[in-house]
């Protein structure tokens, strides 16, 4: 599949922007972190600017952006549409958490609903978000049980990275977030190896027999009906060299999970300052590893259209 | 609404010939040429005299060779929207947009809702869906639902005119909701099959897989001359003249 940009840079701007709402919305309503207002105004204006500027950045891959309106009312059948239902209807306690917190410096009684509330609605649409995918039965890749697991603790990972990101600079750290971060990555990397493990394996009963209906012995692509690539090998045909595969694996372990979980390490033994500049560089470098990842998502992913194309 | 209606039982759709099909593209030529003034027009093309030629088509025509023990042989392979029965494409749309009819079952997409978010595309295994760039929607065939419903036309062309144009009767249309109708009747006789049946996307159209191999393989060389007996007769005759 196609990576577009608009759409790698979307699930990984809201997979950390709603991991980031639904801790804040917990931890905050449940007053363990304090209603302190800086903490309040950078914690939820990361959270909802890495989440609207995603939302945004999905409107790019839109033919007609201007109609995005109508993508609310399908929420009966199609997942696509129940994650902008979602997405919206997250932003309603969102918001409400945002400003008790921000304007009325509290995060207890009705605030504190409020961000219990956040904190369902964006796990309910990370949810949507892998159901996208994972809905979909041409791509094997994809419709599998690790797609939507892998949505929910990618996001809870780097959510979870960036609000440890977030306290240390507040010098409000602690030894349990740090340890929380180091699981969370620790079970992200195991997860996209055990992804990719299954992946390299998969055995698809979908064959370019059954995809043309001639039974038996081998079919071989002669020729395409079109000279130049057309909209289908554009969007479904992409394909990735095999050894770059390899070396963009690499590059994800190391930046996604390798060198956050050294970073954070160290940061167990570190003084204030020192602390939270680590921490920083670990969640910025965390969030280019998984753009990387989420390249791979697609790249990786083959569509059975590309068997009538002898791919 | 994207989900799917309950049905009249009325299945129009497609049985295509992979026994006859001589992979001529007059189905192709004929499917654009009505098209891109129909329904769903226009089929955009994209430089379409330059060195990056691209453009919406509903209809591909592949070329394949198909090999088993008894032989090889080449099979021209007419790719199109199969009309499914349960079509991801129309449930994974969030607009609307696309829909299944519950008169006939054709699926189409009304232009004017979608948002070109190409999801329906990715859910169709068959890539029977194109996006038009140039319009910012998504096209697919239409079964030519503005030719087999049209008045205006004689009787006998009101079939999709990829069927029209076929010059080996490699295309067949008719409900195959019918048991008793020709093209069902065709698809028992010869066999039909779905694509992709394992995905479970109950396609409406078939393919006739072509005939069995003959155990008498055609003769590949010239058969032999009549001898010419070159001392009598007429024919000795002339071979003598011409041979002077």
């Amino acid at each position: 599949m196609h990576p577009a940009f608009s759409v790698v840079f979307f699930t990984t701007a809201t997979g950390a922007g709603y991991g980031l709402l639904a801790l804040l919305g917990t931890l905050g309503g449940f007053q363990i972190i304090p209603p302190d207002f800086w903490l309040g105004f950078i914690g939820m204006g990361l959270a909802l600017g890495l989440i609207v500027a995603g939302l945004l950045s999905s409107t790019g891959h839109l033919g007609r952006p201007e109609r995005a309106w109508r993508a609310f009312s399908q929420w009966r059948s199609s997942w696509l549409s129940r994650e902008g239902v979602a997405s919206v209807i997250t932003f309603i306690p969102a918001g409400l958490f945002g400003i008790g917190w921000i304007f009325f410096g509290k995060t207890d009684g009705w605030v504190g609903i409020a961000g219990s509330l956040a904190a369902i609605g964006a796990i309910i649409t990370v949810c949507t978000t892998g159901m996208i995918y994972a809905s979909l039965k041409p791509i094997a890749q994809w419709h599998s049980r690790f797609t939507l697991p892998g949505y929910l603790i990618f996001s809870a990972m780097t959510g979870s990275v960036l609000l440890n990101a977030l306290l240390q600079g507040f010098a409000l750290g602690s030894k349990v977030q740090l340890a929380a971060c180091l699981l969370l990555t620790l079970t992200g990397w195991g997860w996209k190896l055990a992804t990719w493990r299954y992946n390299d394996r998969l055995e698809i009963p979908t064959t370019a027999n059954t995809a043309t209906g001639l039974a038996g012995g081998t079919v071989r692509s002669l020729e395409w009906p079109h000279t130049e690539e057309n909209y289908l090998l554009k969007e479904m045909g992409f394909r990735i060299a095999r050894k770059h595969g390899a070396r963009l694996r690499q590059i994800t372990q190391l930046l996604a999970f390798a060198l956050p979980l050294g970073l954070l390490a160290i940061v167990f033994a570190l003084p204030w300052p020192l602390a939270a500049l680590l921490s920083v560089l670990a969640a910025v470098i965390q969030f280019a590893g998984m753009l990387v990842e989420r390249w791979l998502f697609f790249a990786e992913a083959k569509h059975t259209v590309t068997l009538y194309y002898g791919r | 609404m994207t989900c799917l209606p309950s049905q009249s039982g009325k299945k129009l759709g497609l049985v295509i010939d992979l026994d006859t099909c001589v992979g001529c593209q007059a189905c192709v030529t004929a499917c654009k040429e009505w098209n891109t003034g129909g329904h769903m027009a226009p089929l955009t093309d994209i430089d379409p005299y330059g060195g990056h030629v691209d453009g919406v088509w509903f209809n591909r025509v592949h070329g394949y060779e198909h090999t088993t023990e008894m032989g090889g042989r080449t099979v021209n392979f007419p790719r199109s929207c199969l009309h499914c029965e349960t079509p991801a494409c129309v449930t994974v749309c969030p607009t609307g947009a696309s829909y299944k009819r519950a008169s006939d079952g054709i699926v189409l997409i009304d232009e004017d809702k979608c948002i070109g978010c190409k999801l329906c595309s990715w859910a169709c295994p068959y890539g029977a869906r194109e996006f038009d760039t140039d319009v910012g929607v998504m096209k697919k065939c239409t079964l030519c639902v503005d030719r087999i419903y049209n008045d205006n036309l004689a009787e006998e062309d009101r079939v999709p005119a990829c069927v029209a144009a076929c010059p080996t009767s490699a295309r067949h249309f008719g409900d195959l909701g019918d048991p008793l109708s020709a093209v069902s009747q065709l698809v028992a006789e010869r066999g039909g099959v779905d694509l992709m049946p394992e995905l479970g996307y109950r396609p409406t159209n078939k393919y006739l897989p072509p005939r069995a191999h003959t155990a008498r393989p055609a003769s590949v060389a010239a058969p032999a001359l009549e001898p010419v007996r070159a001392d009598g007769g007429f024919l000795g005759w002339v071979d003598r003249m011409l041979s002077n």
